[in-house]
């Protein structure tokens, strides 16, 4: 019987060795992709014992997230606690036992909880480990201007939309505000109430991140981009001349101008901008085909998702969309060139996108990568890592900049936007008004950028956008606009 | 040095793992050395110096290196399950030492020659039938997750099937010597007791759901069938009917398909906070150890709130808890002491001289290392998961008692295989 008993000894110890392999591929192998993942209660549960970083507003600086220690089975447990609430609750995030994580509490985590592969991260948790105190993690700065954000929340109220504004020379997020928002303190114990939050809109959905996660028809915003590759083409200069009939004619069907009862008979590409002329815009983009404009779209940041530290699932891109895809024709008679040229057919955006365009065309055509994090500090005090500006791409070249920002500055100055207008800056805006399809229900933009003169590079682009409006943009979104931009120009004015 | 002296130092080293191990348990969760941690140290010590000096007398040549592998074991199972809940703990150590008195009677009682167990065998085989079926029977049987394993009566809880299987093997020992030659001819009207045996497997799947003893059962039945034989043809003929009886019942039991869906897909996100929410968090916990672990007594297997995160984590996921905590070079260690006790055992059967004792060795060796195999599989998602124990690290008692029993026919083959004549 031996030899069938020396054969079944290599079968039992195979059965063995094959739990080793296995064992080793769970805990090496498969073991970071496994932590992880949202529904992972375990690490979840285990980083709660560590002293997880704070995260901190730009200025002033402001402890948007604290720990609050507790004794649990003999262990030291740390809570988060949310110290402003609803204020940047979207950019934030949360940290929950029960609701896992979002915002920058989910995408930096490694960070927060100091499991990043940084040497000195490293060391300091070993240390840590070794003496048995809790391992502290590392804090974050964000680029938030706490007041602005403030008065951006406050002045959107119990509306819902976004705003965003950003600095275009660095892509700091100043502003990053999405309403109705939610307090993130409630998210653990009290989650009934955030479903509660009501709005004028419904679903309110106040745990969504308009300001990069929620889609809008760009309506006139658009424009701008169909200056631009209207200008990149050569086909066309600022001072281009067309006839408006108040209308234009797309597939033998007409598409009117806002305002159909005064048209404006000849008129340059400028003055068209200046006062959006739907019929203009819908003539160059059945000039140009519709792929020419969305690879200029393109150049703008569109078809990808935006950069930002968030989380890649709270940040969506912008471009065409086709049953809840994202779509790119194949063809250019795919799409209807002349409605999209004015920013319909099936675009929709989001207000991170359209602060970017905001900011690239100020800053003469540098598209600049935006970031909601400044810098993460060690527990000692010592900067990790920070953010320095990136230059994503050039989208235009200067001249065309420097020519739709100029067009921008006269729509501010006599056009759509002057609503927006502060004494003593040099501001260049373009409003929207995107229609839904349901009357008294449109999306209203106001997109702009603001310096203190002409010749420097504007400091501030913003986007605002708000959701079921009877009004304008002009009339609706530029004066929120107005106020958040005030009040990032004082700061920086005094600071 | 005698096989008895090299068991005591292995013993003691043993005995430093247990007092390292509950020393790390009881600095991680009171931050200090108690007298209570002590104690328990003290008492493991002196249970297993009974069990030494027991063997000393009653099976003085037998291997040495079986005895320290199970004190390692059990070490590694009662701090694991102490640090997880004491109370459970203190009962876990009250069952080894029932282990270990068990243990000891059955040295002695067999220290003359075990070899008369061979003419009751038939006693065996219908002992081993009567207790699989236990559980079903109305009004003992009770259900726990589906699964019918236990039998409640009233004060007294225990589960049948650890108990079955050594009886099974007992008997498969007997009858298989005293067949091989004429089963060796494979002339179907021998296979008669054979078939029944498989219908006997099929029965148990239908009557408790459990796929697991069966598979484990059945198993060790080829496996000795295969080794009195030597026709791999049966074992491959045992598999393929047992496998085609199994798809059958497969379709039939929900239970069953229950387990088979949840291993192939358990992050299906139907799934994922129900059927299988505990074989992911132990995957989980398993991956949370990493190399080095995260420390006996520094895992994370509770909420926040206290409630536990993982069911069953003492009984079968014993191994995700241990693997958090020590890590893979714990873990793997700990499943090197698993290849060592199989090695051993197959090495006493070898060794042995004649047929009943090589293939009661292989019965129960193999029985050991398959029992490992379908429970840690199961936990590692290698298998669909079966709710059996792993063998001495489990919390159970009836488990504790049916592996020292296992452990004294191992002692007691290879004292006599290395016995002087």
């Amino acid at each position: 019987m031996n030899p069938q008993i020396i054969r079944l000894t290599y079968v039992a110890l195979a059965l063995i060795a094959v739990l080793v392999v296995m064992t080793t591929y769970w805990q090496t192998w498969a073991a970071a992709s496994l932590a992880d993942r949202q529904d992972n209660a375990i690490k979840r549960v285990a980083e709660f014992s560590i002293d997880r970083g704070l995260i901190f507003s730009f200025e002033p600086r402001r402890r948007l997230a604290r720990n609050r220690e507790r004794e649990v089975d003999g262990r030291t447990l740390f809570f988060r606690r949310y110290p402003y609430g609803p204020l940047a609750a979207h950019v934030v995030g949360y940290s929950t036992v029960g609701r896992s994580r979002t915002g920058l509490e989910r995408s930096l985590n490694d960070y927060l909880t100091a499991s990043n592969q940084n040497l000195s991260t490293l060391v300091d948790k070993a240390l840590d480990e070794l003496r048995g105190r809790p391992v502290q993690g590392n804090d974050v700065v964000t680029t938030l201007d706490l007041d602005a954000q403030q008065v951006a929340l406050d002045e959107l109220g119990t509306r819902c939309g976004a705003v965003v504004a950003l600095d275009p020379r660095t892509g700091k997020v100043r502003v990053m505000a999405s309403s109705p928002s939610f307090d993130p303190n409630l998210v653990e114990e009290r989650f009934g109430r955030i479903s509660r939050v009501a709005a004028d809109c419904r679903p309110a959905s106040p745990l969504l991140n308009r300001a990069s996660a929620g889609l809008y028809v760009p309506g006139s915003t658009f424009k701008v981009i169909t200056a631009s590759a209207a200008l990149e083409s050569k086909k066309y200069g600022p001072e281009s001349t067309f006839y408006d009939p108040g209308y234009c004619t797309v597939y033998g069907k007409r598409v009117n101008n806002f305002d159909t009862t005064s048209p404006f008979g000849t008129i340059t590409l400028t003055d068209a901008l200046t006062y959006s002329v739907n019929s203009v815009f819908c003539k160059i983009g059945l000039k140009l085909g519709a792929k020419a404009i969305l690879d200029q779209a393109k150049r703008f940041g569109f078809y990808e998702r935006p950069p930002l530290e968030t989380p890649a699932d709270e940040r969506l891109a912008s471009g065409l969309y086709q049953r809840g895809a994202l779509y790119y024709p194949r063809l250019d008679s795919d799409v209807d060139a002349g409605r999209m040229a004015f920013g319909q057919e099936r675009m929709l955006v989001t207000a991170l996108q359209m602060a970017s365009v905001a900011g690239t065309i100020g800053a003469g055509g540098r598209f600049l990568e935006p970031h909601v994090v400044d810098r993460i500090v060690a527990p000692g005090g010592r900067v990790i890592e920070r953010q320095r500006p990136r230059l994503i791409r050039r989208a235009v070249s200067e001249e065309t900049a420097d020519a739709v920002a100029a067009m921008m500055r006269l729509a501010v100055e006599r056009g759509t936007g002057t609503a927006a207008r502060i004494s003593g800056y040099s501001i260049g805006g373009k409003t929207g008004t995107g229609e839904t399809g349901v009357p008294g229900s449109n999306t209203t933009w106001f997109i702009a950028f603001a310096g203190p003169d002409e010749e420097r590079p504007p400091e501030l682009a913003i986007a605002v956008v708000l959701q079921n409006q009877s009004g304008t943009g002009g009339a609706t979104a530029a004066p929120i606009a107005r106020a958040v931009m005030q009040a990032i120009l004082q700061d920086t004015e005094n600071p | 040095m005698s096989a008895r002296s090299r068991e005591l130092a292995g013993l003691v080293l043993a005995g430093l793992v247990a007092a390292t191990a509950f020393a790390s348990v009881a600095l991680a969760r009171d931050s200090e050395l108690s007298p209570r941690a002590l104690a328990w140290v003290v008492a493991f010590a002196g249970l297993y110096l009974v069990a030494h000096v027991a063997v000393r007398r009653t099976a003085p040549y037998a291997d040495g290196a079986l005895l320290p592998l199970t004190a390692v074991l059990t070490a590694v199972g009662l701090v694991t399950i102490y640090r997880l809940d004491s109370e459970d703990g203190a009962r876990q150590a009250v069952w080894v030492a029932v282990g270990v008195a068990v243990l000891v009677a059955a040295l002695v009682a067999l220290k003359r020659d075990y070899r008369v167990l061979e003419s009751y065998r038939y006693l065996f085989g219908v002992a081993a039938v009567v207790l699989l079926l236990l559980p079903s029977v109305p009004g003992l049987g009770a259900e726990v997750n589906g699964v019918r394993l236990w039998v409640d009566l009233g004060p007294l809880q225990f589960q049948p099937g650890e108990l079955a299987k050594i009886c099974l093997i007992v008997f498969l020992a007997g009858y298989l010597r005293e067949k091989r030659e004429v089963l060796a001819q494979g002339r179907l009207k021998d296979f008669g007791p054979l078939v029944a045996i498989w219908g006997a497997a099929m029965l148990v799947i239908v009557q408790t759901n459990d796929l697991g003893s069966a598979l484990l059962n059945f198993g060790i039945f080829l496996a000795m069938l295969y080794v009195a034989t030597g026709r791999a043809l049966f074992v491959a003929a045992g598999l393929a009917l047992f496998v085609g009886g199994a798809a059958v019942l497969y379709n039939a039991i929900g239970h069953v398909q229950e387990r088979v869906t949840t291993w192939l897909d358990p992050w299906d996100p139907d799934r994922v906070y129900d059927e299988s929410y505990q074989l992911v968090q132990s995957l989980y916990s398993i991956a949370n150890g990493g190399w080095e672990g995260t420390g006996l007594g520094r895992g994370t297997f509770a909420s926040t709130d206290g409630t536990e995160l993982i069911p069953a984590l003492r009984t079968d996921f014993v191994f995700s808890a241990i693997a958090q905590e020590i890590g893979l070079i714990g873990a793997s260690a700990l499943l090197l002491c698993f290849m060592l006790f199989v090695v051993r055992g197959m090495r006493i059967a070898l060794r042995a001289q004649d047929g009943f004792s090589k293939l009661l060795a292989v019965g129960l060796t193999f029985g050991f290392a398959l029992q490992t195999f379908v429970i840690l599989g199961g936990v590692l998602r290698v298998v669909p998961l079966t709710g059996i124990t792993l063998p001495f690290v489990s919390y159970g008692g009836t488990s504790i008692v049916a592996n020292f029993l296992l452990l004294a026919g191992l002692l007691l083959v290879s004292s006599r295989a290395n016995a002087p004549r």
